[in-house]
């Protein structure tokens, strides 16, 4: 039983590290970036890991290294720095209790909203069959141009032009 | 010496801020008209006061007087003049007072200039604003007083804040600040409409230009952000989705609602409540950003140091929402509109679709920004919301905003048939697929960017079109090109002001989809003389060198030479500039700059001694340019809209002699 | 003027619409949350004369209290604590390492506990700063920056002693020295001793 439980041990731990000595290798700076994009460090706030000059991000960037070259995926990495640092290092709240209602936010804001909006033009426009659509002259008189007369202009057919131009509207 | 003088003006223009209040609701009770006029002059004195003021500040700034605890805050000896005086906005004091000192400009030239045509509205406006004067002036009187005196005089100060000694921040809170300040006369004049009851069309002729000044302020303010951000901050972006740009860019939002829903109004006499309600909103999201950037509620890179402010600026901030909120909603049914909508295809149906997408953009960026204070109430852990949520919510949203800036100007007031309307963008729709097919040739695949292409395409068709049309007219009658172009302008410049500045989103909406879709990136350490290679571009590391720049600056400069497809173009010099006082580091980036794209580079570390090596970080960003572009169309039609029409200006001073002549009985 | 608001208030019905009831509970809800937001970040950080937050640590593995993995502040009373925020990346931090150490080896026995508090930190980094100064005291990395907010640093190194009864007896921003540490374990031995 002890026997078998250490062999067992070792095979997993042979299978654990064959494939992390496999990949224990030069990593890039552009891969490191492309997590540490997705993080924000609390010592300088809403700067992205990967451009923030403190020495605690190049710390930070290190670790991120680090643990890829140890053969660990991007969701491993970010799950241990939230889970090191807290939810507030993620660039992306994670979509899972309070952080789920801001992802549900915009959708339901939108249709909530859009429900709203469409009955209240509904009910604008009920009432409004019966109005007549008012002759062209008025739709030119707007009510501002009421209280403030347009200068006439001398010449006729700039006055047409203009005209013709209020029709086109 | 000369900064009692300031500290004293101060104080007197508190007193007079006060005294116009008093003396102007005083005036209104009692009917007496000569305490309402003395309530103005007050107000309009505070003006020259608030000058001396800041003057006598910017003279102990620049004559490096470090008895007065601020300037040695902010400044050192051997800064240049020139930042000695715009210190004067580089901490918080300071910034409050120059703030003061905009408030007191505007509601000066507010009350001088509107005081006959508004007569009515005016004893309220004038205790709305006095009172916002009173708040601003108490704060840098009492709280945060920038002539506060230090114990002993500092041989040297501590230098303004590195990231504030750019250029570009020379101008950008300035214009922030005007923008911000701008909104408090429309909102002292719908408050004095909605307390008055007068709720005819007053107000809004009275603000509308204001409103439009302000906003092309804000608007001035968000651009020259995100230019600094883009030449300083080197992250390769432009805009950040932090705290700070998305107070100022809320109260744009509302007012960009409420300068589309107010034409409703002014044609259709409908919406009065709600155009009510957005100005409202936009001052509230003014004072509300300010508070949230100065009190270190939801912390950010540009926040000021936190300060004795919180408390005091959280008191005006309920006062004025829940004063907001009860006249707003005491006159509801006052505002009720009288006319109805007749069609869904409408102009006046559109504005509504775009007050409801720009509602709910704003919606969006209010709870994300104020999510950090929701999450910690709520989990107890303050939380964090990065770009790519921004991104993700409200892309869908800004595409159908574009779509329908595009269509809008098709439909008609009062109502639309559909098939007019099909006929209107049957073509232009056409020339769109040609364009996304020809994308799509040339080998474009993401469908992101061939939908965002494809919509920003199409508006632009449609809006060159409204353009077009409007000469094409014109010409018919005999005008040459040109001068029917520039009659078209002048003589509708409100709404072809309007159209140029679509012109100007839809060049910014190309840049962004190039910027957000194709953007690329790289990081390496390079040994003098090696070199990298990006799209077209290849740079070749020729080494770098430090030195001592002014003040406690201190320079490492790399020298990189640029080839595209091979052939020498210039040197760039990306550096990182150490501040030794502060211990701040800065990378500042240097780019090749095209119309297409930039070749965008950042020195990130440089290791002098080990090896003569230095590591890059380097970004192509293709289109960059249209977003700058695309601000420069946006603002000069915003300057095309907003600038006074000889013809209206001779039609107000009409209507405004009999006023004055009834008065002077 | 004064008719118009006559006629607002008679026309005006006794009945309160929900969304009149809606708007105010959004705009108190808003102020309410401002000014929770505002204590909170304005709240008095721990002061001297004041009991200090307990907290549960999980300790680096070499560097455990007693062999336990995980412990809370208040399973220490009864000691005298000198709780130090620290960091691998930070200067100021390595002025006073050595001065913690020895202090720690010489007062351990007479029932003081030094605890060092890593604040955002990377561990292989931090493992590597307690190997350089040798450090044998209990560590414990800020998971979360919990115990931070609790304590309201401003920034590291800060050092808070607290005495037997669980009583903040010093609060020290940025690097201590001997006399200041030396001084308040002497004044806090000297108590009920």
């Amino acid at each position: 039983m002890k026997k078998s439980s250490l062999l067992v041990t070792f095979v997993m731990l042979l299978l654990i590290t064959l494939p992390v000595y496999g990949q224990n290798r030069q990593v890039s700076d552009d891969e490191v970036n492309a997590v540490a994009k997705k993080l924000y460090c609390p010592v300088c706030e809403s700067t992205p890991l990967d451009v923030c000059p403190t020495q605690a991000c190049a710390d930070w960037r290190e670790l991120i290294r680090t643990q890829l070259s140890e053969g660990k995926t991007e969701e491993e990495i970010l799950a241990y720095f939230a889970q090191q640092y807290g939810d507030g290092v993620l660039a992306e709240p994670p979509r899972r209790g309070f952080g789920l209602l801001l992802w549900l936010f915009p959708i339901v804001a939108i249709v909530l909203g859009g429900i709203f909006f469409s009955r209240y033009m509904a009910s604008l426009r009920e009432t409004a069959v019966s109005e007549p659509v008012p002759p062209p002259s008025t739709i030119i008189m707007s009510t501002i141009k009421t209280l403030t007369p347009e200068q006439p202009t001398n010449d006729p057919y700039i006055t047409r032009v203009e005209e013709e131009l209020k029709k086109l509207d | 010496m000369i900064a009692d003088i300031g500290y004293l003006s101060l104080l007197i223009a508190f007193g007079l801020a006060v005294y116009s209040a008093v003396s102007a609701w005083y005036g209104h009770r009692k009917n007496d008209l000569r305490w309402v006029e003395s309530a103005r002059n007050a107000t309009i004195l505070t003006f020259p006061l608030v000058i001396l003021a800041c003057g006598t500040l910017v003279i102990s700034l620049v004559r490096s007087d470090f008895s007065l605890e601020y300037v040695w805050r902010v400044s050192s000896r051997d800064m240049p003049t020139y930042l000695k005086i715009t210190a004067l906005w580089g901490g918080q004091a300071g910034s409050l007072l120059f703030w003061n000192f905009l408030l007191a400009a505007f509601t000066a030239a507010a009350m001088a200039r509107k005081w006959d045509q508004q007569r009515q509205l005016m004893p309220y406006a004038l205790v709305v604003a006095s009172i916002t004067q009173i708040f601003f002036l108490g704060i840098s009187a009492f709280i945060e007083n920038p002539f506060i005196r230090l114990e002993s005089v500092p041989v040297n100060g501590n230098g303004l804040n590195p990231l504030l000694r750019h250029p570009g921040m020379i101008i950008h809170p300035p214009m922030l600040y005007l923008g911000f300040t701008g909104f408090t006369i429309p909102y002292a004049f719908a408050m004095a409409a909605l307390i008055s009851g007068k709720l005819d069309d007053a107000w809004i002729r009275t603000t509308r230009r204001w409103t439009l000044v302000a906003w092309l302020f804000l608007s001035l303010g968000l651009i020259l952000g995100g230019r600094w951000a883009y030449d300083v901050l080197g992250w390769g972006g432009y805009w950040a989705w932090d705290p700070v740009e998305n107070a100022s860019l809320m109260p744009w939002l509302s007012g960009t609602a409420f300068l589309h829903s107010v034409m409703i109004q002014e044609k259709r006499n409908m919406f009065k409540m709600w155009n009510m309600f957005l100005v409202v909103l936009t001052y509230c999201l003014v004072i509300l950003g300010t508070f949230i950037v100065r009190s270190g509620v939801i912390s950010s890179v540009h926040s000021f140091a936190q300060s004795a402010i919180g408390p005091f600026f959280f008191g005006f901030i309920g006062i004025m929402l829940v004063f907001s909120t009860y006249w707003i909603i005491r006159r509801k049914d006052d505002l009720r509109s009288k006319n109805h909508l007749l069609s869904f295809l409408s102009r006046e149906a559109a504005f509504l679709y775009n007050n409801f997408l720009i509602l709910a953009i704003l919606a969006i960026v209010f709870l994300f920004t104020y999510y950090p204070i929701f999450s910690e109430l709520f989990t107890g852990e303050k939380g964090f919301v990065g770009p790519t949520v921004y991104e993700q919510a409200l892309a869908p949203l800004f595409a159908v905003l574009v779509l329908l800036m595009g269509v809008a100007p098709l439909t008609m007031w009062y109502r639309t048939s559909l098939k007019r309307l099909e006929m209107g963008v049957r073509w232009p729709a056409a020339a769109t697929a040609v364009f996304v097919l020809v994308l799509f040739a040339f080998g474009i695949r993401s469908w992101g960017a061939l939908v965002g292409f494809g919509i920003v395409g199409f508006s632009a068709i449609l809006t060159l079109l409204e353009f077009w049309k409007g000469t094409h007219a014109r010409m018919r009658k005999g005008e040459p090109l040109w001068t029917a172009f520039s009659n078209l302008l002048a003589r509708n410049r409100r709404r072809y002001g309007g159209y140029w500045i679509h012109l100007g989103v839809i060049v910014m909406g190309f840049g962004i989809i190039g910027v957000e879709i194709f953007q690329q990136d790289t990081q390496m350490r390079l040994q003098a003389g090696a070199s990298l290679q990006m799209g077209n571009y290849e740079m070749v590391f020729q080494g770098a060198r430090r030195y001592e720049g002014p003040d406690d600056l201190l320079i490492t400069e790399a020298a990189v030479d640029v080839y595209e497809n091979g052939r020498f173009i210039k040197t760039i010099t990306p550096r990182i500039e150490f501040y030794t006082r502060t211990g701040q580091t800065m990378t500042i980036p240097k780019a090749r700059s095209t119309i297409t794209e930039d070749f965008y580079v950042l020195m990130v570390n440089w290791e002098p001694t080990s090896a003569n090596a230095a590591t890059f970080r380097v970004f192509l960003n293709p289109l960059i340019n249209w977003v700058w572009a695309g601000s420069i169309i946006f603002i000069i039609g915003t300057l095309i809209a907003a600038w006074p029409n000889p013809i209206d200006e001779k039609a107000t001073q009409i209507i405004r002699r009999p006023v004055s002549a009834h008065a002077t009985d | 003027m004064t008719e118009t608001i006559q006629t607002t208030t008679s026309e005006k019905k006794q009945t309160i619409r929900w969304s009149t009831l809606l708007i105010w509970a959004i705009v108190l809800g808003l102020i309410a949350t401002l000014g929770w937001a505002l204590l909170n970040t304005n709240a008095p950080r721990p002061e001297a004369g004041k009991p200090a937050p307990d907290f549960s640590m999980q300790f680096f593995d070499e560097y455990r209290w007693q062999e336990k993995p995980v412990a809370n502040l208040s399973d220490m009373r009864g000691n005298i604590i000198v709780m130090n925020f620290w960091a691998s990346w930070c200067v100021e931090c390595r002025l006073e390492a050595e001065l913690l150490e020895n202090t720690w080896r010489k007062y351990q026995d007479q029932g003081v506990i030094f605890l060092g508090i890593d604040y955002v930190d990377a561990e292989p980094n931090a493992l590597a700063y307690l190997k350089e100064y040798d450090v044998t005291y209990p560590n414990a990395p800020d998971l979360g920056t919990d115990i931070a907010r609790q304590y309201h640093i401003t920034g590291v190194p800060e050092t808070f002693i607290i005495d037997r009864d669980g009583t903040i007896a010093h609060v020290q921003i940025g690097p201590i020295n001997a006399a200041t540490l030396e001084g308040v374990l002497g004044k806090l031995l000297a108590q009920n001793n």
